[in-house]
């Protein structure tokens, strides 16, 4: 082995895309703030964390079935869902709120087994077993709330999409303001939500038997299922998984807007966004590439754009156009692929 | 000498079953009806030929969106394509507006066709991208607000007038079933349809000019949603925003329904055909039961699941 290349090397080759993603956020984001006039201030961050965190949850959400190679059409219902049940249940004493939470999140996963067990032992393709499914939770949303109303205790709703000072200060846990906290007291509560969620849920996922598994199925499914790997339960994993980024995508919106929405083109908007961010971070929609991580990223690039339209003077009218043409860009950015083939056939499926 | 017998092939179960389930619908229905106001309008032909008359604009969608399907691929544009074709076709007006608005679909599909087969973008993503520029396209063009100008009297005979009793957009409807019927069934291109969206590949190295019969067959759908939206525009006398947005996922559905494989390579027009039938039955009956919005979405979804659970199902992995 001439050139051994060291480990470091290896995987900044192996994740030259994901790395690409990140540099392309860093820098679309220090430009936004430079441009801003309120640029580099917490209450801007806080901000654009509070408007990015349930986008950021679905294309998490959206990951896992698309690293199967299938597709969850019913991310954006079951999100609908999950906030439409928070508007009931996230109230009262701390007790019952943290039980409404628990309740919201265990919605969204029992709705996300559910379609696996559909499309485990249903054998249905992923894509129309959840469209159909994604009916269904949107019904079941309107049931709950069929006009937008609802109620989210306010401490909550202020503690969580505030920093840390105000998260400290409203439950008075110690002195917010003692020298040690001062430092860090600025940082969002919504940043480190995404953060505990995605490295706490996502990486030790990624990590076990059943999440190499997702992997192995959306690269070859006869080869993973000739190795012994259990298909069924890596794939009602991945649904599972998908359904509980949905809920605390939903258990967000629901704290952030105090209240519950059953929109259903609001649904649909939100799913089909969730794919373009998994897109945009580099998940192969053929399965077996990619990453969580690499659609949270993805959605916050998509994110960047659009807050750049608040400070660029542009006519609103045509703002829609610019996100279009943006969104149409960024995903025919992987035609460049078709130029480097060499072989004909390695296009095609 | 084996003697062929006469049985159910695979492709016809999902028709028969679909049909068998059309007739539930009406027969729930009209005891529904019978049972709180004596009357049995659900089997006055005068009603069905309405309720056709409305299922007809999602009829001609599906059929475009069957082509694209049957490839193995999905056409998520068709929303905005019809509010396009709508809105560009009252806008110009006159003589000129069937074709321009015609026009539009041709070049939405030219776009789609040319993004999935020679940039090779995955069609869900590349057409939901071209889906947001014609929203966006349309929003600059329009203001936001619905345009002032209405349909023309041509697009209004087409899709509200009656022909010898039978409301004329059944009659579109039908010359459209029949004309992509034809083309699946009896010429090269639809063969070479079924051929690409059984193995890319294999039909590339038997000489098929697979990027074209894709390119294509996204001109057929774009057309079909721009037809569907000018009739749309006539049927309501006006264009307005996001008149399509109702007939994506019912369009899917129906195709579905009828028996087409989602993966593409299988499927036969007559399906699709009764896919929309059943889905504009089924909403009629709800609506009559006046059932609220979100009865209908559950009961919609679970009626598609159940469908597909019995002869949807795809095979075991097994090597």
């Amino acid at each position: 082995m001439r050139n051994a290349r060291s480990p470091l090397a290896a995987t900044i080759r192996q994740n030259s895309g994901f790395l690409g993603a990140i540099i392309l956020l860093l820098v679309l984001y220090l430009i936004y703030n430079l441009l801003h006039p309120r640029g580099f201030s917490a209450a801007l961050l806080i901000q654009n964390t509070n408007e990015s965190v349930a986008i950021v949850f679905l294309a998490m959400a959206q990951t896992v079935p698309v690293l199967l190679g299938g597709l969850d059409l019913s991310v954006g219902a079951i999100m609908t869902l999950t906030n439409c049940v928070a508007s009931v249940v996230v109230s009262g004493s701390p007790q019952q709120i943290l039980l409404g939470m628990v309740v919201t999140l265990a919605t969204g996963t029992a709705f996300g087994v559910a379609n696996g067990l559909i499309v485990v032992y249903g054998r249905l393709q992923p894509i129309i077993a959840t469209l159909a499914t994604g009916a269904i939770a949107v019904g079941l949303a309107l049931f709950i709330r069929p006009a937008p109303g609802g109620t989210v205790d306010d401490d909550i709703s202020w503690a969580l999409t505030n920093d840390l000072y105000e998260l400290v200060d409203t439950y008075g846990w110690f002195d917010a303001d003692a020298a040690w906290f001062s430092s860090f007291a600025w940082v969002p509560v919504p940043l480190l939500i995404v953060i505990v969620i995605a490295f706490g849920v996502w990486l030790p996922f990624k990590h076990t038997i059943t999440g190499r598994t997702v992997y192995a199925i959306g690269s070859a499914e006869g080869a993973a299922y000739m190795s012994g790997l259990n298909l069924d339960r890596a794939k009602i994993a991945a649904f599972t998984l998908a359904g509980f980024f949905a809920g605390c995508a939903g258990l967000y919106l629901a704290i952030q807007t105090s209240s519950g929405n059953a929109d259903i083109t609001q649904a649909g908007a939100y799913t089909l966004n969730s794919i373009a961010a998994v897109v945009v971070g580099g998940t192969s929609l053929l399965g077996g590439v990619g990453g969580a991580i690499a659609s949270l990223v993805g959605a916050l690039v998509l994110r960047v754009i659009s807050f750049y339209f608040r400070i660029v003077s542009i006519d609103p009218l045509l703002q829609p156009l610019v996100e279009g043409l943006v969104l149409l860009a960024a995903v025919s950015l992987g035609a460049f692929r078709t130029l480097r083939v060499k072989n004909q056939l390695a296009l095609f499926r | 000498m084996k003697i062929a017998i006469p049985s159910l092939k695979s492709e016809d179960k999902p028709i028969f079953i679909a049909s068998g389930f059309i007739l539930v619908i009406l027969s729930v229905g009209t005891v529904y009806t019978l049972s709180t106001q004596g009357t049995a309008p659900l089997l006055s032909p005068g009603y069905l030929l309405q309720q056709l008359q409305t299922g007809s604009f999602l009829g001609i969608v599906a059929a475009g969106m069957m082509v694209v399907i049957l490839l193995g691929h999905i056409d998520l544009s068709v929303a905005w394509t019809m509010t396009a074709a709508a809105m560009m076709a009252t806008t110009v007006g006159g003589d000129l507006a069937i074709p321009v608005g015609i026009a539009i679909g041709v070049g939405v599909g030219l776009v789609n066709g040319f993004g999935v087969a020679y940039l090779r973008v995955p069609s869900m993503i590349f057409t939901l991208g071209v889906d947001s520029v014609l929203r966006g396209l349309m929003v600059a063009h329009t203001g936001g607000f619905a345009p002032q100008d209405s349909a023309t009297p041509l697009m209004r005979a087409l899709a509200s007038s009656k022909l010898m009793g039978i409301p004329s957009a059944i009659f579109v409807w039908l010359a459209v079933s029949l004309v992509i019927a034809i083309m699946l069934k009896r010429t090269a291109f639809g063969r070479q349809i079924y051929l690409t969206g059984n193995r890319e590949m294999a039909a590339y190295l038997s000489g098929v000019r697979t990027r074209r019969v894709i390119l294509a067959s996204f001109v057929v759908s774009g057309v079909c949603a721009a037809m569907a939206g000018v009739m749309l525009a006539g049927y309501s006398a006006r264009a307005f925003q996001g008149m399509g947005n109702a007939f994506l996922l019912p369009a899917i559905a129906a195709v579905v329904i009828g028996g087409t494989r989602i993966l593409g390579g299988q499927g036969r027009y007559a399906g699709t055909l009764v896919g929309v039938i059943l889905i504009v039955l089924l909403n009629s009956v709800l609506s009559i039961m006046q059932m609220p919005e979100a009865g209908r979405q559950v009961i919609y979804g679970s009626v598609i699941i159940c469908m597909l659970l019995v002869y949807g199902r795809g095979n075991k992995v097994q090597s």
